[in-house]
């Protein structure tokens, strides 16, 4: 549980290095695929996964993923096979923290206590809901917390103001700062601005502080980790799914060797 | 606080925005300081005579309100029941209620200092009501619309454009209302110092449905003064279609205490609600979050968000304003629906018997109207909602008649 992540950014700091997590949308580009893509993530040097929770109407995504929810969807994808996919992730992976992201409608259908129990029981160790700010903490948050999962707050450029305290009150896990004012993968992040906004969240908390939305190339991976404790990088590897060809499609673990080899790259580009 | 008061329907949304279990303020972390930023100016502007003066200004002067309430003596005659007003929203200037809101909401981002305005539409008449009120405010104006909607509301995109407005086809999900305001609501989080969004309809997060709600409201205390005057008492009943649900809230809220006034909410029925082809969230949807607020949705097993489907592009929308929801959870207003030939029908008939060409949305709760005034007694009174005028409909619906032998 939440050890995993605490485990993980204590033995990057141990070593001197920044964290890379990755985001992939379950389920796409078939089960079978994601499960290996999962596989080479770990095998190639991913600290943490992020796993999305695909939705219908993901409202602060760009279209990278969007599609990626979509063509997840199409394949017959639910939140009942994400939270089994999950557990299959744990089984093979004992160590590395698995974190559900997604949007509240499918887990408030699912059922919000069932849902936390069976992400408990699957190993998950986090959850970032992308709908549910403090002010609805009551819905997901607090029960969550209490069956320990960490709840992981995004904070924006809009936050750093007078929210931020707010905001990072009930966080867990790590602080996700969203590098850029919009929906993942549209701009790309200022890294300049990178580290005063790190510094500020830096003060008002002790957890670890990873950069996200915006971040795509080796070069920004490694200059955004360098300002922070790491970096999520999600639109770019999403990307590489849309863009495979047939031959790759129709050929299995193709498409996951094409991403494990990408994410080795970023990998030394954070570790570097 | 007396017991009238604690027995109001008109109490709500609570601190946290919500109607008993729906509203609320499910929004990405990036949109919250933005909406309780509008809040903060909403609540000044409620405390503020000038505010309030300024709206009726335009309310007389530009929008042409108060609008009528007319007595329908032919459509009544062709029922065959309870005598017929209809309150004339569709003759305020831009052709449908949504002008009410827009104003008010176009004042609210003045007085804010905002510049730019993004809006988001289905039928076309909430974009070209926003397009409007941006070229007499002097505020840049950008409009998101479902690709398909910009195909079938053909007349009032090129009428957004001439005013002067930027239209956005959005292809994104199903190119429909629901992705228009999905890409609005992104646009907006990709630029939250310089722009307002209206929304067109009493949803998205809190104050939204709060606010469209009080803008719309005019529309129930002219009505309700206007049917004081012509029959010297309160009506029987109201009827008003329901996509989000704005105009209904409108004609509906300053009625809602009045409890011998029975309410009516027509949703579209599509091609039938057993053929799941529908846009009825509330007779065939159940309780989720979609666009900032909890609400009645279309969806499916796995929490899915579902097409909806009807003939009317402003109906065409998968959830309902929160506060329709928390009404139809505690019984006070009775929602019902219609189907897509059911509206034509009426489409019309009102046309021919009134010389009144109602847009399909309105054409809805003709449709509810003709089958339940036979049902009440002829001394009863109805009031229904004519909230938009149909000329924006007729290349879709022309040909439909023609195939029935209407025309």
């Amino acid at each position: 549980m939440t050890e995993r992540i605490a485990s993980c950014f204590k033995k990057a700091a141990d070593e001197g290095r920044s964290v890379l997590g990755v985001f992939v949308t379950a389920g796409d580009p078939s089960e079978a695929e994601s499960d290996r893509i999962l596989d080479q993530l770990v095998e190639n040097g991913a600290d943490f996964v992020e796993l999305g929770m695909p939705f219908s109407d993901p409202m602060a995504d760009g279209p990278a993923i969007q599609a990626a929810s979509l063509r997840a969807l199409a394949g017959g994808m639910t939140l009942l096979k994400t939270l089994a996919m999950a557990k299959r992730f744990r089984e093979r992976h004992a160590d590395i923290p698995l974190i559900l992201m997604g949007y509240y409608n499918p887990i408030y259908n699912y059922n919000p206590d069932k849902f936390i129990t069976d992400a408990v029981d699957a190993g998950v160790d986090g959850l970032i809901v992308v709908d549910l700010p403090p002010e609805e903490d009551s819905e997901l948050c607090d029960p969550a917390r209490a069956a320990g999962l960490s709840f992981i707050r995004l904070v924006t450029p809009t936050t750093l103001g007078n929210r931020l305290a707010n905001v990072i009150e009930k966080a867990g896990g790590f602080v996700y700062y969203v590098a850029i004012a919009g929906i993942t993968g549209t701009k790309s992040a200022d890294i300049s601005s990178i580290g005063n906004a790190v510094g500020r969240i830096k003060e008002v908390t002790s957890l670890p502080v990873v950069t996200g939305f915006g971040i795509r190339t080796p070069e920004q991976a490694r200059e955004a980790a360098s300002r922070g404790d790491g970096v999520v990088i999600g639109s770019a590897i999403v990307s590489l799914i849309e863009e495979a060809s047939s031959a790759e499609r129709s050929q299995e673990g193709a498409i996951a060797g094409k991403i494990g080899s990408v994410c080795a790259t970023l990998s030394d580009a954070v570790r570097s | 606080m007396s017991d009238t008061q604690l027995n109001s329907y008109r109490t709500l949304p609570d601190d946290s925005g919500r109607f008993g279990l729906h509203g609320g303020r499910f929004v990405a972390e990036t949109l919250m300081p933005l909406i309780l930023e509008v809040e903060t100016a909403y609540r000044k502007t409620q405390a503020d005579p000038s505010f309030a003066s300024e709206l009726a200004y335009f309310h007389k002067h530009y929008i042409g309100r108060p609008s009528p309430l007319y007595f329908a003596e032919r459509l009544t005659k062709a029922y065959g029941g309870a005598k017929l007003y209809l309150k004339r929203d569709e003759l305020n200037h831009t052709g449908a209620h949504k002008i009410n809101n827009v104003i008010g909401q176009a004042l609210l981002a003045k007085r804010m200092g905002k510049t730019k305005i993004i809006a988001e539409t289905g039928a076309g008449q909430h974009g070209v009501a926003t397009a409007t009120a941006c070229a007499l405010f002097d505020l840049e104006c950008e409009v998101f619309m479902g690709a398909e909607d910009v195909r079938r509301q053909k007349p009032n995109v090129d009428r957004m454009r001439l005013l002067g407005a930027k239209v956005h086809a959005v292809t994104s999900g199903t190119s429909t209302l629901k992705d228009a305001m999905n890409e609005a609501l992104r646009y907006w989080v990709a630029h939250p110092d310089t722009h307002f969004y209206i929304i067109g309809t009493v949803a998205g997060p809190h104050p939204y449905p709060e606010m469209v709600r009080d803008f719309q409201a005019i529309i129930g205390t002219e009505a309700r003064a206007q049917i004081i005057e012509a029959e010297g008492r309160l009506p029987d009943a109201l009827i008003a279609c329901i996509g989000g649900g704005s105009n209904a809230m409108g004609l509906f809220y300053p009625f809602l205490d009045d409890e011998d006034v029975a309410i009516y909410g027509v949703e579209a029925a599509g091609h039938g609600i057993d053929t799941g082809l529908h846009a009825a969230s509330l007779t065939g949807g159940r309780p989720g979050v979609l666009h900032g607020n909890r609400t009645y949705l279309l969806q499916n097993d796995d929490g899915q968000i579902t097409d909806a489907h009807s003939i009317s592009a402003g109906l065409d929308y998968p959830g309902i304003g929160p506060e329709h929801a928390w009404l139809h959870d505690i019984g006070r207003v009775n929602y019902v629906s219609a189907t897509d030939e059911e509206a034509l029908v009426q489409f019309q008939q009102c046309s021919r018997l009134e010389g009144i060409i109602p847009a399909l949305e309105p054409s809805h709760a003709l449709a509810f109207a003709s089958t339940f005034l036979p049902t009440i007694p002829k001394d009863h009174v109805v009031i229904l909602n004519m909230c938009g005028r149909g000329d924006k409909d007729l290349e879709a619906v022309l040909p439909k008649l023609d195939e029935r032998g209407l025309l």
